[in-house]
């Protein structure tokens, strides 16, 4: 386990200028980073051949520690530019890191859309519940009646459900984990990577300093505690009453389906466009020899 | 002979001439949104691209397609969007990421009347500034104008070249009369067309420095999985891509990023002189507007009034030598525009030369006609 870490400390991590880094003592996004580092390492992928996007916010921040090719691209728009870098360059892995406000706020369109086109794309979202480095507002996923700095007298709105959202929209592959279970986390994170495409994995994460204070969950050892005991494997709840549920949320894989895939039905479109492109260019050739003739 | 030069004389449309341009010049990938003037340039290229082996992607709007065609040109591809009005607004987020981390792309907007969903779809130049001030903060940008559908595939052409050469977004502002205009015109064979693309790093990928300054102020741009691995980010960045905040990194950076358009100001301001030589009296006309300049000032010669046009192809960097030139030559200067008068502000401010500068504008949604154009040149 030493020994791993050690190696993966060593060959991803950038360590020309890029640390300490902005993330705040217990912060959740070094598990997701690691879970996602492990489970790269895991699959024996070329670090040239992936290319890690993210968004702005403090998930952003998370390529600019990793050597692979990183871009920081515009809020919420991590899945538009990795669709053009997909399509672009077929052979790449993209992955995209976003949080909550990130995906489903201010990217939301592109979220549903990216999801419904089924891209051969990989996207983590780690939801912490608010926009942390803003200074905690609230967020799409901020609960009902919880407190944010611009909801002091209790949120009225109802939050996504960002993994059934996934669902609904069309991903191949949708699991949902959180930063307690790291292993679980490590293992849907290499399955959503190998999946054919459009894969989701939504990482519940503690942002206690802006979420968890506000909203009296404890510090980050008390909030990551609180995701062992609420967090139901899908298929255990699937067995439990609506009242052993209260309270309770579910992990594990949500979606797995196999459709054709929008990135690799392209490639269909160009043999077609070609050989169709061919056949009238031969055609013309003819056509114009024969007038030539006349 | 004679055959081969009618098969080279061909119809088309600004829209279609631009998409014949782009792929003459390379483009392999187009990220767009429907809307009117421009949506020919999509359905064409939605064709035209997969037979080329290049990608075609209609987004979820205007945003992702900007957001793509980053992406793509990242990749090391060729890439356009095309839009008008309410789209380009859409896209000034990532333009100015395009911008700050210096990615090749070309952007069409077919103007149309605004502001807002404004004046569907009548022609309009009312985006002149905004196509240079659109997205927020201090940068550099490259805006043309086309005012034919010859310009249309010609400068599509040199956008490509110069948002290669530059590392920088480049932006081709037609108006809804360009685009939807027909014409007969004689495209050049391909191997008459001189191309640029970028310049990739020829060094160890230990050694690369993504945003190192070199004498031309632009850095060689690797493309993502060539092996380069490297950092790319909006925030402003030190020579490795890393996010600075440190006070001379932070200068260092916009210096270079606004010092590499001054150093090809030569080459990037195009201006086209018609009858200027003994000029007296002369028109600043740019787009479909340049071509009833032209008229009008071929009337006014023929009434014995010495009239000129200078017709601005690139509107920015402003082509400020050129103008000076004959503002200094000439009494006055007539600017007819189809807004309330955006490029005659950029006239005004260098006209040290006091030349007496009338404005002509029009924003009901018609072109401006010859004749409005002659009668200043006979009246003033």
């Amino acid at each position: 386990m030493l020994e791993r870490a050690e190696i993966i400390r060593k060959e991803y991590l950038r360590h020309d200028k890029k640390f300490p880094h902005v993330w705040c003592p217990g912060c959740g996004n070094g598990i997701v980073m690691g879970a996602l580092l492990r489970g790269i390492h895991g699959l024996q992928l070329s670090k040239d051949d992936i290319v890690l996007t993210s968004g702005i916010g403090c998930s952003g921040r998370m390529p600019t520690y990793i050597d692979f090719n990183t871009i920081h691209t515009t809020h919420g728009r991590a899945l538009t530019f990795s669709t053009g870098i997909k399509l672009a360059k077929p052979e790449l892995t993209v992955i995209a890191v976003m949080g909550d406000g990130d995906a489903t706020a201010i990217g939301g369109n592109h979220f549903i859309h990216a999801a419904r086109r089924n891209i051969n794309l990989t996207a983590i979202i780690i939801n912490n519940s608010t926009y942390g480095m803003t200074g905690g507002q609230y967020s799409p996923t901020t609960p009902f009646g919880s407190k944010s700095t611009t909801s002091v007298y209790g949120h009225v709105e109802h939050a996504f459900s960002i993994a059934e959202l996934a669902v609904t929209a069309g991903a191949s592959f949708v699991a949902r984990g959180t930063v307690y279970h790291a292993v679980h986390l490590e293992e849907i994170i290499q399955q959503a990577i190998m999946t054919r495409g459009f894969s989701v994995v939504e990482v519940i994460s503690n942002c206690h300093v802006q979420h968890g204070r506000r909203n009296k969950l404890g510090g980050a050892v008390e909030m990551i505690t609180s995701y062992k005991e609420n967090a139901v494997m899908i298929g255990k709840a699937a067995k439990m009453s609506p009242e052993e549920l209260e309270g309770k949320f579910t992990i594990g894989i949500l979606a797995n389906v196999k459709k054709p895939v929008s990135s690799e039905q392209y490639q269909r479109v160009i043999a077609e466009a070609r050989q169709n492109a061919e056949k009238i260019a031969s055609e013309k050739e003819t056509n114009g020899v024969k007038r030539y003739e006349e | 002979m004679v055959i081969v030069e009618q098969q080279k004389r061909v119809l088309l449309q600004g829209n279609e001439a631009i998409v014949a341009g782009a792929l003459a010049a390379g483009c392999r990938f187009f990220a767009g949104y429907p809307i009117t003037p421009a949506s020919e340039i999509s359905e064409l290229l939605s064709v035209k691209l997969p037979e080329l082996g290049g990608t075609f992607i209609q987004m979820e709007d205007e945003i992702a397609s900007m957001g793509a065609v980053i992406g793509a040109s990242l990749a090391g591809t060729k890439s356009m969007t095309a839009t008008s009005g309410p789209g380009f607004s859409l896209m000034q987020e990532n333009i100015g990421y395009a911008c700050v981390a210096e990615v090749p792309c070309v952007i069409v907007n077919v103007m149309r009347g605004g502001p807002s969903t404004g004046l569907p779809t009548s022609p309009s130049q009312g985006d002149v500034q905004m196509a240079r001030w659109g997205t927020h903060g201090d940068h550099p940008i490259i805006v043309l104008a086309v005012s034919s559908v010859s310009d249309c595939f010609s400068v599509t052409i040199k956008a490509f070249n110069l948002s290669e050469k530059y590392r920088t977004p480049v932006i081709i502002l037609s108006d809804e009369v360009v685009a939807h205009t027909r014409e007969a015109v004689a495209l050049p064979d391909a191997e008459q067309i001189r191309l640029i693309d970028r310049i990739k790093p020829d060094v160890p990928p230990e050694w690369y420095t993504p945003y190192a300054d070199n004498n031309r102020g632009v850095p060689d741009m690797a493309a993502l999985g060539d092996g380069y691995r490297h950092h790319i980010t909006g925030l402003i960045h030190d020579d490795r891509g890393y996010p600075t905040q440190n006070s001379q990194e932070v200068e260092k950076f916009h210096k270079r990023i606004h010092g590499k358009i001054s150093k090809g100001f030569q080459e990037i301001m195009v201006t086209k002189a018609h009858l200027m030589e003994d000029a007296e009296i002369f028109v600043i006309a740019y787009g479909s507007v340049a071509r009833s300049a032209l008229k009008a000032v071929r009337d006014a010669r023929a009434e014995g009034i010495k009239a000129g046009l200078l017709q601005l192809i690139t509107l920015f960097p402003f082509p400020r030598k050129s103008v000076d030139t004959y503002l200094r030559q000439c009494r006055v200067v007539i600017v007819p525009e189809m807004n309330m008068g955006q490029m005659s502000r950029e006239i005004s401010r260098i006209n040290q030369a006091n030349c007496r500068i009338v404005k002509h504008n029009r924003i009901d949604g018609h072109l401006i006609n010859p004749e409005e154009i002659l009668r200043h040149l006979t009246t003033v």
